[in-house]
């Protein structure tokens, strides 16, 4: 990694903008935030993913100052933002349903935050057309909200929020209601307009894809706890546990015993089957029970056994889920375990290599997978 | 869609007919030229000319519309304040009894409200008058106001109010600037039911006001009683005409908005 | 604010709607007097504690007696409940065969027929009742329509009976009856008519099994919406209704208005509210139910 790059949680010196401090969120009986901690950086494009259920929508109101923590504190540039109520925080928001007013025009719902502050009219005016040319809203400001797309509404909604150039912006599923098309072209708009502001912005989503696109981190979340906090792809190669690899795309799991040998890590899975090869994790006792990720596109399909990988298997192709760019195939081994690999279409499909019930080959390296405690 | 059978257009057509013919008949007796009201002798306008020479129904009318103005507008501010506490302030002391007063006096014969009220206005050694139907009227009224605005309260989006929030405003504010323009509809159809009724209610004006003060309602019915008289269709008719008009108006308007707003609706996606 | 919110529709109803009951009872359990107010005992709180327990110990349920003793009151009372009934199941079946032309009605014509249900609502309720004086009377516009085309020989008395009060709550409170079943109709998924006709049902038999079981919840609404308000009824009876027409409305208006005989109107108004919890508490229940399902 190039030393210039944006990394400021290995930064030790580094402040950070927001900090949760073993927050609890109780509704009644049930826990939607369980002692939570976590640093959230100035210019970070943090991502918060997870089923919903998970807490993620409540941790982004608690920031906005909808609820407050049962315990423990929020910090918001080192101050405790829980006596501070919604309209005097820094923080604004965009709804997942964009909450346009919808008696207002767009010019006027960019203005309304703005009007709030009681500044000059003419600043308005300025800041509003800034905000109007950064989202390429200009030709429909004297529209109202009923009177555009479904996109350049979402824009309209992301362009009031940030009028008041706020510490933090945050973001609970904002592409959630456009279509996929629109939805990807939409995040590369989203991350070009943070990077262009500098400021900071909090995302809820479930969708893993866009959290990995825009995420400087993404933070997974399982039943009001945090999993994982890392970057994208150390989320994606080195998920830290079966919950985080099973979120983010497609793995094959493996259940087996350790059995450590020197540099490698060996792990016995079946009978009639090789242990499994792969780099040692800390701490590992022989005999005890392991899981192993392994992601489909990591996996090679061969006829013949393949002479040098660490890894190779035999089994038979039990299924073909044609994508079009790509095919998974779902192979079944000896014992019944069934492991999917994934191959580019790079010739025609006449022409594949391999059909249903032929006999295959999997194979993979040594580093390819991670082995997994729980 | 499929043709509509026999039976439902009949069963449509007498039904319709039972519920406008007799209000139809009424007004087409208004012209009757004859003083007896069910003989027809030509037409003629004699009545409505009656009407307007008769001090004593212009009075009533004039209190009539004077009580129905000042209770309507008491009552859809006071009704608009109960749809808010009933939909948005959560649980509190009491709340079970406030819900209770909110839905019974819908569901209260009239005679025991008029009843109620009188016994206390007595017991306070209060004049009877314009003043006291005003009490009552918006008493019973708000609870329909309150029906009415929370039902549209209830779909309101909160996520509107909380961006306003969010964006800077005071929780009053929020309210004015944005909770308020968009229920708006919803209260002025409160102020209009509560006018209406109002407009018509006989039995508690007639236990709540004193001889000062004799609303239209009262004044129809003390002749009525005698019989069907042609003055009375004459200020029925118009009484009726001025409702249907204002109804009609109201919904067509609306409709135009609705199909507006679907048009525009359809023209931003195709835009997309 | 938020306080000042709640604290002034609830003193409001408080002070206009619980209070004048809590002095209706007090009275019901007074006695009449020809004095002003006509009845006694007062109370005077300034006359101290003695005075106050006086006043406690003149309170009896001598009015509550005398209702049962008089067959007038619940001779009244029970004709009230069948005259109510009565109208009631003929509101349902008048307004049903409407509500289920509306619901199979082209979708264009609804709103249009819907505010035709609606229109009559807001015109005044006491036109409308007396728009029927004209059309029953002896020489009325139906006698006279019966007679010409010589169906009848005598004119027929209709208007000062029972008849007349029956047609009255059906016309008057027809749109209650109509629009709660045309809800529930008009949800109803034609797709599942079809259904059962393929199952082999006959027209007339998917109607019994699944168009009123669907509408249950409509027809239940409705007739609560026509039974309590009518069981209270007072105009109605009062101009269409004849002196042999019994109905507690007009006893309470009577007593009160004739007799001045305030305690009694009181309890006469007590009593009828007792009556009148039980299918209000239903109609809750019911529409609580209704809520429940919807969610």
């Amino acid at each position: 990694m190039a030393l210039d790059a944006f990394a400021p949680w290995e930064d030790p010196t580094a402040k950070p903008l927001i900090q949760f401090q073993n927050v609890t969120k109780r509704f009644g009986d049930f826990t939607a935030i369980d002692t939570l901690n976590i640093d959230i950086f100035e210019r970070e494009f943090f991502a918060l993913l997870g089923p919903s259920g998970c807490g993620k929508t409540t941790m982004m109101r608690m920031l906005a100052g909808f609820e407050t923590p049962t315990e423990g504190s929020i910090l918001l540039a080192g101050q405790d933002i829980a006596p501070v109520p919604p309209n005097k925080r820094a923080v604004n928001m965009m709804f997942q349903s964009y909450a346009l007013f919808p008696h207002l025009s767009i010019w006027e719902n960019i203005a309304f935050g703005l009007r709030r502050d009681r500044l000059p009219k003419d600043q308005i005016a300025a800041r509003v057309e800034e905000m109007l040319r950064l989202t390429r809203l200009e030709k429909f400001a004297s529209r109202k909200p009923h009177q555009i797309s479904g996109g350049q509404r979402q824009r309209v909604a992301l362009a009031r929020s940030l009028a008041k150039a706020p510490k933090l912006l945050l973001l609970d599923e904002p592409l959630g209601a456009l279509d996929k098309k629109l939805r990807q072209e939409t995040q590369f708009e989203l991350m070009d307009i943070q990077e262009k502001t500098g400021t900071t912005f909090v995302i809820v989503t479930h969708d893993q894809e866009e959290a990995m696109t825009v995420a400087s981190r993404v933070a997974v979340m399982d039943h009001g706890q945090i999993i994982q906090v890392a970057t994208p792809d150390v989320i994606y190669e080195a998920p830290n546990s079966t919950y985080v690899a099973d979120f983010i795309g497609e793995v094959n799991l493996i259940t087996g015993k350790a059995d450590p040998k020197g540099d490698a890590l060996h792990m016995h899975w079946a009978e009639a089957q090789p242990a499994i090869v792969g780099a040692p994790l800390e701490g590992a006792q022989a005999g005890q029970e392991l899981h192993y990720a392994i992601r489909p596109e990591k996996v090679s399909i061969s006829a013949e056994k393949p002479t040098d990988a660490a890894n190779a298997v035999q089994g038979k192709v039990l299924d073909i889920a044609y994508l079009g760019n790509i095919s998974t195939y779902h192979v079944e081994l000896a014992g019944g375990q069934i492991i999917k690999a994934q191959a580019a279409n790079s010739r025609r499909i006449s022409r594949r290599a391999f059909t249903w019930e032929d006999d295959v080959w999997l194979s993979w390296t040594a580093t390819a997978g991670v082995f997994l405690e729980r | 869609m499929r043709q509509m059978s026999w039976f439902n257009v009949t069963s449509l057509t007498l039904g319709f007919a039972f519920l406008y013919l007799p209000m139809l008949i009424l007004m087409i007796f208004s012209f009757n030229e004859s003083k007896l009201v069910t003989v027809w002798a030509g037409f003629s306008t004699k009545w409505y000319v009656e009407l307007i020479n008769n001090r004593a129904f212009l009075d009533a009318a004039w209190v009539t519309l004077k009580v129905a103005f000042i209770s309507s507008t008491l009552a859809t501010v006071l009704g608009t304040m109960a749809a808010i506490v009933m939909v948005r302030a959560g649980r509190f002391r009491g709340r079970t009894l406030f819900s209770g007063m909110i839905y019974a006096p819908m569901v209260m014969p009239e005679v025991i409200t008029g009843l109620s009220l009188l016994l206390l206005f007595i017991s306070l050694g209060m004049d009877r008058g314009v003043f006291t139907i005003v009490l009552a009227h918006t008493t019973f009224s708000m609870c329909y106001v309150s029906v009415v605005v929370s039902s549209r309260l209830v779909s309101f989006d909160q996520s509107l109010e909380e961006a306003a929030l969010d964006l800077g405003s005071t929780p009053f504010e929020a309210f004015r600037l944005v909770t308020l323009p968009i229920i708006a509809p919803s209260v002025v159809s409160g102020w209009l039911l509560a006018f209406t009724l109002s407009l018509d209610d006989l039995v508690i004006a007639s236990f709540t006001s004193g001889p000062s003060a004799t609303t239209l309602p009262m004044k129809i019915w003390s002749s009525v009683r005698l019989g069907v008289s042609p003055e009375i269709n004459a200020l029925s008719t118009i009484m009726i005409l001025v409702v249907a008009v204002g109804v009609v108006t109201a919904s067509l308007i609306n409709k135009r908005n609705v199909l507006r707003q679907r048009r525009e609706e359809a023209a931003a996606a195709k835009l997309a | 604010m938020r306080r000042l919110l709640i604290v002034i529709p609830y003193v409001w109803l408080l002070a206009l709607f619980i209070v004048p009951f809590l002095i209706v009872f007090k009275i019901s359990l007074s006695d009449t007097a020809i004095a002003i107010p006509p009845y006694t005992p007062t109370l005077d709180v300034s006359a101290g504690f003695g005075a106050i327990r006086d006043f406690f110990l003149e309170l009896d349920w001598e009015n509550y007696i005398w209702l049962t003793e008089d067959d007038l009151y619940w001779k009244a009372y029970l004709s009230s409940l069948k005259i109510a009934l009565i109208s009631t199941f003929l509101t349902l079946l008048v307004g049903y065969p409407i509500a289920y032309g509306m619901a199979r009605a082209p979708e264009e014509w609804r709103a249009m027929l819907f505010m035709l249900v609606i229109l009559p609502f807001w015109t005044s309720f006491l036109i409308r009742v007396y728009s029927w004086m004209g059309i029953l009377s002896q020489e009325g516009y139906l006698n006279q329509f019966l007679l010409s085309i010589g169906v009848i020989s005598e004119p027929l008395v209709i208007l000062n009976t029972n008849i007349a009060v029956y047609i009255g709550i059906v016309y008057t409170y027809l749109p209650f009856m109509i629009l709660p079943i045309y809800a529930a109709l008009e949800k109803l998924d034609i797709s599942l008519l079809e259904a059962a006709e393929d199952l082999g049902c006959s027209r007339f038999s998917a109607f019994w099994l699944i168009t009123v079981p669907l509408s249950k919840q409509g027809i239940i609404a409705g007739s609560f919406l026509v039974f309590i308000p009518t069981i209270g009824e007072f105009v109605i009876p009062s101009l269409l209704g004849g002196s042999r027409t019994l109905m507690i409305g007009k006893v309470l208006w009577e007593e009160f208005f004739s007799n001045r005989d305030w305690p009694v109107a009181s309890a006469v108004a007590v009593v009828l509210l007792l009556i009148l919890i039980i299918p209000i508490v239903l109609f809750q229940r019911n529409e609580q139910k209704q809520r429940e399902a919807g969610k």
